[in-house]
Order: structure tokens, then C-alpha cells, then sequence
């Protein structure tokens, strides 16, 4: 993405120099080029959109007419331990999902690229690069389902290898124990997650000036001295990709909750995500839920604004 | 997501040839097999849950409770398969997720190059902003657009219909590819626009002759990702199509999974049917990426 629109400014700039003026007025007829969109995209984006926010501010069990209810919702949002709970939990799953795999995944990508590569052999490499993304190529709710299955406190995977072993006394009800759950899950979204940034920072690499890192080198600089000081600056497009894309997932986490937990034990893996559809589909509590819905809304619209804010600037 | 897109890009740049030092490539000192370990042991661990269904997705019924999920398969059993592609009929969820994938790829990226001519090319006033609108709209949690949608479908009678799901998932995932081709377009070259112009082409004529042909590689990218982020979308899928003959492969999982009916051998059968599809996807993508690599590089 970054390095297109790289490109892009790039290509803008002879362009421009190569059609001069006039290319406003040159412009107008395409625009029934953007119609279908247009349309389209009012439908399923802009007035589903704007219909969330108005009902967020009313009461509504679905059926029947809406109830004006003010800041109601919101207020209610405030002091609900449940929400708070899951604003915290979403916090986590960005550290699973965003966090984690980012430092995970670049020093991962730094010595299959620096080590494996150059020492061993590149097909070594991509090897266990493809190996390491494979997890990305399952559907979320596939990959939750194998997880519960291995981590199901009875006849699972995890549970019957350990007491084989002998090892029963560390069998445990992960997913069924508060204290455990959410880390539980984090771990799993690690394994989930990590191929992702190990590829793209794998790909960035490759356009790195090697001569910068051998001089380094030659002056004397340690490994972690040269990745943090010559490498990641250099990297730094990719690293605001992953971190923003990354981001973004771990705030929809809903499938991984819906199959492996369903918010639980009590509130413990609860999200905003799992938390709005149920208050829309099984408490038909349609204006708490599109409350919650709107204030996720804003978050990740947030989150995206600053990331390609804080991006445009380093891209100077 | 997004930058499973940046590699044909990126992988472009990268000079073929260029061989590290001889000396520095053979000093195979400790600390490089410590980080060879590591990664080795890593990759091992990652891939420890593919196993498990391996192992066990063939298994007959009496071995998994004697012996547990760590025992080799004694025999080839088909049963655990069977019996989920019986309850969750997964032929017709196969062909529901093929039709509904296959529809919104296509028209997703019609879409996109509508969409990308009139910005990438013909940089229509205010496209910066417009262009904007269509990221943030990618970005958009589907939770803030469910319920209307929901009810929108459900008054105009498109509630529990695949239709309804083909083009709510066309207008996402053209909010994308309208992104990423508007900025591939912007660089086209000039010069076939000038003389397709002065051959005395119409806009219209234009696209289709010139850019699409032109641009296939990309378009080719954009197919499969679309392909295959609807193939595994699980959330707006599983609010519209409730009825069993309109469901697509992950809700099918999901929706038995939710059912608490599986047992282990249902559970890795129904597991391997999951994965299997994917990792079909996961060649052919491997395959167009490298093709769009090359031809981008001949250019």
C-alpha cells in the first residue's frame, strides 16, 4: 500500500507536468464513472451508518417504533462494568494481535533475513516463512474451532497430552477458568497473527540498502543496535501498515469470541464486538447495541486517522 | 490484509542477483545455529495444530477415546467426515461460498476500476478526499452497519438471501481495491493514453481497450484477495443467512460449532473440510502473485 502510493506521488508529479493545465475542466465527464459506487455506496455504507448513530440515541427492541431516549444509552454505556470490561479486553487483543506479532514478527523477519538466508539458504527461508504464515490462510472460525477442540478440557488435545505424560497435574480448563481466559485467547491470536507481519517485514527488507547495515557493522554496531538504528528506520512504511491493519482486526475480533468463548467465563473474554451483537440479536436491545456499535465506530475511526496522520508525516 | 497487497508491490523492487558476501554467507558461527533452532522450533510449534487434525480427522471413533488425540491412526476412517458433511450439508455450503465469493469478486473489482478510472486517470477535483472516504469505509467495523443493513434487507425482502450478502461485500470490498488501483492508475503511462486519444478513442473505449488489458496483473491480484477475504468472512454472513441452504462454508462451521453437537472426530473432520478449500486458494494465489511479479517486471 505504501509503496503504490509512493508511486503514486511519483506519478502524479510527471503527469502533471505532462498535461499542464486544463485537466480540471478535463476531468468533469468522468465523473459517471463514480456513479454506481456513488449509489451503492450510500446504500450500504453512508445511510446504514448514519441510521446506527440516530438509533444509539433511542430505545428499540427492534420491532415497532423507535423511542427518542437521548443520551440514555450512553450514559448507560458509562457505568456498565460489562463495557468497560470489554474496552479493557479489546486493549489486550491489541496487544495479541498488533503489538506482539510487530516485535515478534520483525525480529522473526530480521534473522530469516539476516541469518537464515545469507548463512543457511534462501529457500530455508521462505520455507519456514510460509510455514510461519500458513495460519493465515484459515478462516478465522476454522482456526478458532481446531483451538477449541485442542483446548477442550476433556477430550482435548492439549488435556490428554499432558496427563499421557504424566504431566496431569497441569491440565487445566483454560478457556473455562476467568483467570485464564483471555490469555488463553491472546495466545492463540499470536499464533493466528504472527505470518502477517513476518511476510510484509520480510518484503520490506529486501528493498533495505545493505550497505547501510554493513557499515554499521564495520563501525563496531551489535545486532539489536543495527536493527533498531538502520533497519527499522527504514522499514518504518511497513511497520505502520502492520501496526494500523493489525489494529483494526484485533478491534473486530468477533468470530474468535463467538466460537472459542462467547465472552466468557461470566464477562472475562467479552469484546464490544460480541457485546453489540447480542445486545442487537439476543438482549433485542437494539439502541444499547448500536450505541456500543458507534462508539466502536469512532474508535477505529480514530485509530486509522492518527496512524495515516502520524504516516504522511514521517513519509514527509 | 492490506499488505498481503504490498508484496507483489515491494517483491518488484527487489534486485535479482545480488549475492551477500561469500566469507560473511559461510561463517555459520553458535549464535547462528541458536537463531536456526529457534525458528525451526517456532515454525514446528506453529504448525503443531495442522497436525492434530491430520492426525486425527481419519481416525476411528473407538482409537480417539482409548488412545487420545496423540495416537497414529490404526485405520482410515471416513465416519467423523461423513457425518459432518451429512448434518452441516457441506456440498451445498461449498457452493453457496464458491457463488457468493465468485460473484463479489468479479463485480468488486468492476467496481474498483469504475471507480479508479475516474480517480486514478481521470483526477476528478476533490479524489484526495474521496479517496479517503472509501479507506475509512474499509476501515469501518461491520457491528456500526449491521442492524440497519438487517433491517434494510429485511424490509425490502432480501433478508436470508445471498443477494443481499453479494452486494453488501462488492461495496466493501470495492472500498479497497478502488484505494489500491487508483493509486496503480495514477502512474499509468501517459503516452498510451495520448495515443489511444489521438486515434480518436472514446473515454469508454479507452478503459477497456487500454487500461483493463494493461493492468490485468493487478486485476488478477485483486480478484483472488477478494475471492478469498469473502470466502472467509464469518460476521455479516452468519446475521443474513440464517436458513441452512443459504450458508456459506464458515457459517455452517460456526453455526454447529455453536450447537455444542460436535465431538472430536466431527470437530478435526469438519476442521480438514475447512481448511482443505484455503489452502487450494492459497496455491493459485501463491501463482498469480508470481505471475503479476514477472509481468510487472518485463514491463
Amino acid at each position: 500500500m505504501t509503496v503504490t502510493a509512493e508511486r503514486r506521488r511519483s506519478g502524479a508529479a510527471t503527469r502533471g507536468a505532462g498535461t499542464g493545465a486544463g485537466a480540471g475542466t478535463r476531468s468533469a465527464p468522468y465523473l459517471t464513472y463514480l456513479l454506481p459506487a456513488t449509489a451503492l455506496f450510500a446504500v450500504v455504507i453512508a445511510v446504514p451508518l448514519v441510521m446506527n448513530i440516530y438509533t444509539s440515541f433511542t430505545r428499540w427492541t427492534g420491532v415497532g417504533p423507535r423511542q427518542w431516549a437521548g443520551l440514555a444509552n450512553y450514559r448507560q454505556l458509562w457505568h456498565d462494568s460489562e463495557f468497560w470490561a470489554s474496552m479493557w479486553h479489546s486493549l489486550a487483543l491489541v496487544t495479541a494481535m498488533a503489538v506482539i506479532p510487530t516485535v515478534l514478527g520483525l525480529l522473526v523477519a530480521a534473522a530469516l533475513f539476516d541469518v537464515i538466508a545469507k548463512r543457511y539458504s534462501e529457500r530455508t527461508a521462505s520455507f519456514l516463512r510460509a510455514c510461519i504464515y500458513l495460519p493465515q490462510v484459515l478462516p478465522i472460525i476454522v482456526a478458532a474451532i481446531v483451538w477449541g477442540w485442542i483446548l477442550d478440557p476433556q477430550y482435548g488435545a492439549l488435556n490428554v497430552a499432558l496427563r499421557d505424560i504424566g504431566l496431569g497435574f497441569l491440565a487445566h480448563d483454560l478457556l473455562g477458568d476467568p483467570h485464564t481466559a483471555l490469555l488463553t485467547v491472546m495466545a492463540v491470536l499470536v499464533w493466528f497473527q504472527l505470518g502477517y507481519p513476518v511476510v510484509i517485514f520480510m518484503a520490506a527488507l529486501q528493498r533495505t540498502d545493505p550497505a547501510l547495515s554493513e557499515a554499521a557493522e564495520i563501525d563496531g554496531a551489535t545486532w539489536r543496535q543495527r536493527l533498531w538504528s538502520v533497519v527499522v528506520p527504514q522499514i518504518r512504511p511497513e511497520i505502520y501498515v502492520v501496526l494500523l491493519t493489525c489494529t483494526v482486526a484485533s478491534l473486530r475480533a468477533f468470530g474468535w469470541i463467538y466460537a472459542l468463548t462467547s465472552g466468557g467465563p461470566g464477562v472475562s473474554t467479552q469484546v464490544p464486538s460480541y457485546y453489540s451483537y447480542q445486545s442487537f440479536f439476543t438482549d433485542l436491545d437494539v439502541g444499547y447495541g448500536s450505541a456500543i456499535a458507534t462508539v466502536m465506530t469512532l474508535i477505529i475511526a480514530a485509530v486509522a486517522v492518527v496512524f495515516l496522520w502520524v504516516q504522511r508525516r514521517h513519509a514527509g | 490484509m492490506t499488505a498481503t497487497l504490498t508484496r507483489p508491490a515491494s517483491a518488484r523492487q527487489r534486485k535479482p542477483g545480488r549475492k551477500p558476501g561469500r566469507e560473511l554467507a559461510r561463517r555459520r558461527g553458535p549464535a547462528a545455529w541458536i537463531t536456526l533452532t529457534a525458528l525451526v522450533v517456532l515454525t514446528v510449534g506453529i504448525l503443531v495444530p495442522f497436525a492434530l487434525i491430520a492426525l486425527n480427522a481419519f481416525k476411528p471413533p473407538g482409537q480417539y477415546s482409548a488412545h487420545g488425540p496423540l495416537s497414529l491412526p490404526d485405520g482410515f476412517y471416513t465416519g467423523g467426515i461423513q457425518t459432518f458433511w451429512d448434518t452441516a450439508d457441506f456440498g451445498r455450503a461449498l457452493w453457496n461460498s464458491a457463488l457468493i465469493s465468485g460473484c463479489v469478486c468479479v463485480f468488486a473489482v468492476l467496481l474498483s476500476i469504475l471507480n479508479a478510472y475516474a480517480l486514478g486517470i481521470g483526477r476528478v477535483r476533490g479524489r484526495t478526499w474521496i479517496l479517503g472516504a472509501f479507506l475509512i469505509a474499509n476501515f469501518l467495523p461491520q457491528e456500526g452497519l449491521v442492524y440497519p443493513l438487517y433491517d434494510l434487507a429485511k424490509a425490502t425482502g432480501l433478508y436470508d438471501s445471498q443477494l443481499a450478502v453479494i452486494i453488501i461485500f462488492t461495496v466493501i470490498q470495492a472500498a479497497f481495491g478502488t484505494y489500491l488501483l487508483s493509486s496503480v492508475l495514477s502512474s499509468f503511462p501517459t503516452e498510451l493514453l495520448e495515443a489511444a486519444r489521438m486515434d480518436g478513442a472514446g473515454r469508454a473505449r479507452i478503459l477497456w481497450r487500454v487500461v483493463v488489458p494493461v493492468s490485468r496483473p493487478t486485476l488478477g491480484v485483486l480478484l483472488v484477495f477478494f475471492f478469498i477475504w469473502t470466502w472467509n468472512e464469518f460476521f455479516l454472513p452468519l446475521v443474513f443467512l440464517v436458513s441452512n441452504s443459504n450458508q456459506t462454508v464458515p457459517v455452517a462451521l460456526g453455526t454447529l460449532q455453536g450447537q455444542h453437537i460436535m465431538n472430536p472426530l466431527t470437530t478435526s473432520g469438519a476442521a480438514l473440510l475447512g481448511v482443505f478449500p484455503t489452502i487450494i486458494f492459497f496455491l493459485i494465489f501463491q501463482r498469480t502473485l508470481t505471475r503479476g511479479v514477472t509481468v510487472g517486471a518485463i514491463k
